[in-house]
C-alpha cells in the first residue's frame, strides 16, 4: 500500500523535475554550457508568480504565460550579448561565467524580496484527490501535469518547428549546421532563451508546492545535475526519464534514510551513474 | 632559476617580518592571505597544471578542518592533528582521483562539486563523532595574549603556505610538472607518448588536496570552531578559482598575486558593502572571464 | 627467432559494427612493412589495437614474445611502439623542441633535464626541423607538422614504428624528403608498419605488404603479387573492373 503511495509522490515529483531538467538539459548539451543560473531563474520565476498572486490576483498556474516570454527573451538577450563571447572557451570560464552572473542574480534577489521565505497559497485550496489507497493534493497533480504538459510542447517545438529542427541540427553538428545556411550564434541565443524559458515557467509551477527563497536555487540546480546525467544530454525524452527516476529515486529514499537524506542519497547516485556510464544511462556511448 | 630563488626568499623575508608592529586586524587579515595563497597554489596542480576544473577544494578545506577537530578532540597534539588532517586529505584525494579523473570537463566539474556537499551531509549526520550540526569547538592553544596568538596562527599559515610554494616550484622543475603540462593540452598525445596520465593526474589531485586540508586544520584552530556549512563552503572552491584566473594559471606566482589582489577586493566591498559582497564577487568573476582569461600576469611585459 | 609483432586472430567491434575482424599478421624485426586498403578498411583501428587504445574484444596482441593485448598506450610507447598520426597531434602550446623531448623523456626513459633536451635536438636535425625548434608547435605547416610527428616517434626510441598516413597532405617533393627520412629510420634498424593511401610509397618502401578490407586481412606478400591480386584489385576499384581485367 505504502509503495504505491510512495511510487505515485514520486511519479508527481518526478514530472516537475522533468520540467526543471529539460532546458538546462538542452542548453548543455547544444551549447556545452552548464548555466549555473538556471536555479536562480526558476527562483525568479516563483516571485513572479508569487507577486502576480499577491499583488494582482493572478492565478500561479496562469502567471506562466507572463513567465514563458520574459524568460525567453531575458535568455534570448544574455546568450547574444555576454555567452556567445565565450562559447568556445573552456569548461572551467564558461561555468565561472554562469556562475558569477548566478551570484550577481542571488544578490540581487536578495536585496530585492529579502531572505525571507515566501509560501504561495492556493485560495480556495484544490483538495486531495483519493484513487484507492493512494492519495494526492490536486495542486501538485495538476502543477505535476502542467509540467509534463511544458515539456511535451518543448519537445515538440523542437522535433516539429523549423527553429527547434535548427537546434537540433547545431547539437548534432555544429559545422554542418553553419554550411547549411544556419545562424548557428542565432540558435544559440534560441537555445539559451527556450532553456530560461523552461525555467522560468517552472517557477510558478514549484511556487505553489515549496516555499521561494532567494537562495532555493542552489537544490533545483543540483537536481537538474542529477537529472542529466541519469538521462543523459540534450534530449527531452532524457530529461523525461531522469527527472521521474530521481523523483522516484527521492521519494523511496526519503522513506529509506530519512527526508533530511534525500539530496545527499541523489548526489550520491549522480557520483555512481557518472562512475559506471560517464555518458548517462541513456546516453550512447560513441565510437571513432 | 637563480633569480627565482632569491625573488623567493625575499618574498618569504617580507612576510616572516610582516607581524612586527602590525595590530590584529591586519595580522587576521595576513593570516586569511595565506590561507587563500594556499587554496589558489593548490588549485592551481590540477586546475591549472593538468588543466581539470576542480570544484573539490571545498570538500579538502572541510575534510582537514575536521580531520583535525576531531583528532584533537581524542586529545591528539595540535601539530600531529594538523599533519593527520593532511594524511586524511592526501588519501582521500587520492581514491577520489583515481575515481573521478576518469571524467572529462563538465562532468569532471560537477562531480568534485557535489563532492563537497555529500562530505558536508556526512559530517552533518555523523553527530557523535562532528557534533553535526551544532559544530565543534577546539581547544585554544595556551599562549601569553591575543595577539601572540594572532601571531602563531599567522606563522603556522605561513608554514603551510611556504610548503605549497615549494611543492609548486619543484612540480614545474620535474617530470611530474611536465607531464602534468603535455596532459593540460592534449591528454590522448601525452597518453601515446608514455605520459602515466592516470598516476600523473592523481598526483597533481593529492598535491591539490593535502595543502588544503593541513591549512583547513590549522583554520579550525585558528578560529576555535568549526560547523559543516563553513568549512564545506563551495565559495572556498569558487574563490581558489577565481583567485588563479586573476594571476594566471600554470604559473608560480599567479596564483599568489591573485590571492592578494582578491582578498583586498573583498576586503574594500566586504567592509563597505556587506549587502553586495556576493554580488560584487560575481561581477568580479564575470568580469574577469570576460576581459582577463589568461589572468592580469598575461600582460606583464616580456614574460616567457 | 619469434617474430617482433604478432597479432593472433584480432577482432575489435563497436556495438554491432565489427571495425576488425580475424587478423593474423606477424612483422619481424627490421621489416619496412605496408598496411593498405580502401578507406574504412579498419586500419587505424587496426594501429589502435596494437597500441592499446581501444583493447581487441577477441585475439591476443604480443610484442616481443610478450602478450601486450591489455596494455594501455602509455605502456606501449614504453614497451618500443611508437606512432604518428593520421591527424597530427603536437602539444601547442610547446615549443617544437619540448614537443620532442616529451616524447624522449616519457616514452624513451630519459632522466628529466638538458639531457632530454639535447637529445630532442639531434632528432630534430635528423628531420630537419632544428631551426624551427624554439617555436611554437602550433605555428608549424603541415609539411613541418609531419616531420616533428616522425622526429617525436624517433624520441621514443622505438622497436616498432608505425606511421599513420604520414604523407598524407604532402606535395610530392614533400613526400620525396619523407621517403628519404623513413629509408634513413629504417636503416637504423627500426621495424617499421606504414599505412599509406599512395602506391608509390609504399612500393617504393616496403619489402612486404598486407591488405585490409572490411576488416579482414586480404592479401599479404610482396609487392609486385599484391598489385596483381585480383581480390585487392576488386575491393579497390569494385568488382566489374577486376572481372573485365582478370
Amino acid at each position: 500500500m505504502l509503495t504505491f503511495q510512495i511510487l505515485a509522490n514520486g511519479l508527481v515529483l518526478g514530472g516537475l523535475y522533468a520540467c526543471i531538467a529539460s532546458g538546462f538539459s538542452l542548453v548543455w548539451g547544444v551549447l556545452n554550457v552548464i548555466n549555473i543560473l538556471h536555479g536562480s531563474f526558476i527562483v525568479l520565476g516563483g516571485y513572479l508568480a508569487f507577486y502576480a498572486h499577491a499583488e494582482l490576483g493572478v492565478h500561479p498556474f496562469l502567471s506562466i504565460l507572463i513567465a514563458a516570454p520574459l524568460f525567453y527573451a531575458a535568455g534570448y538577450a544574455l546568450q547574444g550579448a555576454l555567452i556567445n563571447r565565450m562559447i568556445a572557451a573552456p569548461v572551467l570560464l564558461t561555468l565561472s561565467l554562469t556562475f558569477g552572473l548566478d551570484l550577481m542574480l542571488q544578490n540581487g534577489m536578495l536585496l530585492a524580496f529579502t531572505a525571507d521565505f515566501r509560501k504561495l497559497i492556493l485560495d480556495p485550496p484544490l483538495g486531495v484527490l483519493a484513487l484507492g489507497p493512494v492519495v494526492i493534493p490536486v495542486d501538485r497533480l495538476a502543477a505535476m501535469l502542467l509540467a509534463l504538459a511544458l515539456t511535451g510542447l518543448l519537445y515538440l517545438l523542437l522535433s516539429r518547428s523549423r527553429i527547434g529542427r535548427a537546434v537540433v541540427a547545431v547539437r548534432m553538428d555544429r559545422e554542418a549546421a553553419a554550411l547549411m545556411g544556419v545562424s548557428v550564434k542565432r540558435i544559440n541565443a534560441v537555445t539559451f532563451g527556450l532553456g530560461a524559458m523552461m525555467a522560468g515557467a517552472s517557477g510558478p509551477l514549484l511556487a505553489t508546492i515549496y516555499p521561494i527563497s532567494p537562495l532555493a536555487g542552489t537544490v533545483y540546480l543540483g537536481k537538474a545535475f542529477v537529472i542529466c546525467v541519469l538521462g543523459g544530454l540534450g534530449s527531452v525524452p532524457g530529461a523525461m526519464v531522469g527527472g521521474i527516476a530521481l523523483g522516484i529515486v527521492e521519494s523511496f529514499g526519503a522513506l529509506w534514510f530519512g527526508p533530511e537524506h534525500a539530496t545527499t542519497l541523489s548526489f550520491l547516485l549522480l557520483i555512481v551513474v557518472l562512475l559506471v556510464r560517464p555518458t548517462g544511462l541513456l546516453g550512447r556511448k560513441g565510437y571513432e | 632559476m637563480k633569480q627565482g630563488v632569491l625573488t623567493g626568499l625575499a618574498l618569504l623575508a617580507i612576510l616572516c617580518a610582516l607581524p612586527l608592529g602590525v595590530d590584529s586586524y591586519w595580522l587576521r587579515l595576513g593570516t586569511t592571505m595565506l590561507m587563500y595563497g594556499v587554496l589558489a597554489m593548490s588549485w592551481n596542480f590540477i586546475g591549472g597544471m593538468a588543466g581539470y576544473p576542480s570544484f573539490a577544494s571545498a570538500a579538502f578545506f572541510g575534510l582537514g578542518a575536521y580531520a583535525g577537530a576531531v583528532a584533537q578532540k581524542f586529545g591528539l597534539s595540535m601539530f600531529i592533528a594538523w599533519s593527520l588532517a593532511g594524511v586524511v586529505a592526501a588519501m582521500f584525494a587520492a581514491a577520489l582521483g583515481f575515481a573521478l579523473l576518469r571524467l572529462r570537463g563538465h562532468y569532471f566539474a560537477i562531480a568534485s562539486l557535489v563532492v563537497a556537499e555529500v562530505l558536508r551531509e556526512i559530517v552533518n549526520s555523523a553527530t557523535d563523532l562532528t557534533g553535526g550540526g551544532k559544530g565543534l569547538n577546539l581547544p585554544v592553544p595556551q599562549m601569553a595574549s591575543i595577539d601572540d596568538q594572532a601571531r602563531f596562527f599567522y606563522y603556522a599559515m605561513l608554514g603551510v603556505a611556504v610548503l605549497a610554494f615549494s611543492a609548486v616550484f619543484a612540480t614545474q622543475r620535474s617530470r611530474l610538472g611536465f607531464g602534468l603540462r603535455c596532459i593540460r593540452q592534449n591528454e590522448s598525445a601525452a597518453d601515446m607518448l608514455g605520459v602515466n596520465v592516470t598516476l600523473y593526474k592523481v598526483n597533481a589531485f593529492i598535491l591539490s588536496g593535502v595543502f588544503v586540508g593541513i591549512a583547513g586544520a590549522v583554520y579550525a584552530s585558528w578560529v576555535h570552531y568549526i560547523e559543516p556549512p563553513d568549512v564545506f563552503d563551495v565559495l572556498y572552491s569558487v574563490k581558489a578559482i577565481v583567485m588563479v584566473l586573476l594571476g594566471g594559471a600554470g604559473t608560480l606566482y599567479g596564483p599568489l598575486v591573485g590571492a592578494v589582489l582578491f582578498l583586498s577586493l573583498e576586503e574594500l566591498v566586504w567592509r563597505n558593502y556587506i549587502s553586495v559582497h556576493t554580488g560584487m564577487l560575481g561581477l568580479l568573476i564575470v568580469l574577469l572571464v570576460l576581459f582577463l582569461p589568461k589572468g592580469i600576469l598575461a600582460f606583464r611585459p616580456g614574460r616567457a | 627467432m619469434s617474430a617482433l609483432l604478432q597479432l593472433s586472430g584480432v577482432s575489435r567491434h563497436f556495438g554491432g559494427l565489427k571495425a576488425v575482424s580475424g587478423v593474423d599478421l606477424s612483422v619481424e624485426r627490421g621489416e619496412v612493412i605496408g598496411l593498405i586498403g580502401p578507406n574504412g578498411a579498419g586500419k587505424t583501428t587496426l594501429v589502435n589495437l596494437i597500441t592499446g587504445v581501444h583493447p581487441a574484444t577477441t585475439g591476443k596482441v604480443s610484442f616481443a614474445g610478450k602478450d601486450v593485448t591489455r596494455q594501455k598506450p602509455w605502456q606501449a610507447a614504453r614497451r618500443g611502439i611508437a606512432r604518428t598520426f593520421q591527424i597530427v597531434q603536437p602539444f601547442p602550446e610547446m615549443t617544437v623542441l619540448e614537443n620532442v623531448a616529451a616524447a624522449a623523456l616519457f616514452a624513451g626513459g630519459m632522466a628529466y633535464g638538458a639531457h632530454a633536451e639535447s637529445a630532442a635536438l639531434e632528432h630534430l636535425r635528423f628531420v630537419g626541423l632544428a631551426d624551427v625548434a624554439a617555436t611554437r608547435a602550433a605555428t608549424l605547416t603541415l609539411a613541418m607538422r609531419k616531420r616533428l610527428e616522425l622526429a617525436k616517434g624517433l624520441a621514443m626510441n622505438p622497436q616498432l614504428l608505425l606511421l599513420d598516413e604520414v604523407n598524407a597532405g604532402l606535395n610530392s617533393s614533400e613526400i620525396d624528403h619523407a621517403l628519404t627520412l623513413i629509408r634513413a629510420i629504417a636503416a637504423r634498424g627500426v621495424t617499421i608498419l606504414i599505412i599509406e593511401h599512395l602506391m608509390k610509397v609504399v612500393l617504393n618502401l616496403c619489402s612486404r605488404i598486407v591488405v585490409l578490407h572490411h576488416g579482414e586481412l586480404i592479401a599479404s606478400g610482396d609487392p609486385q603479387s599484391i598489385v596483381r591480386d585480383a581480390r585487392v584489385v576488386q575491393a579497390y576499384l569494385g568488382r566489374r573492373y577486376a572481372d573485365a581485367s582478370g
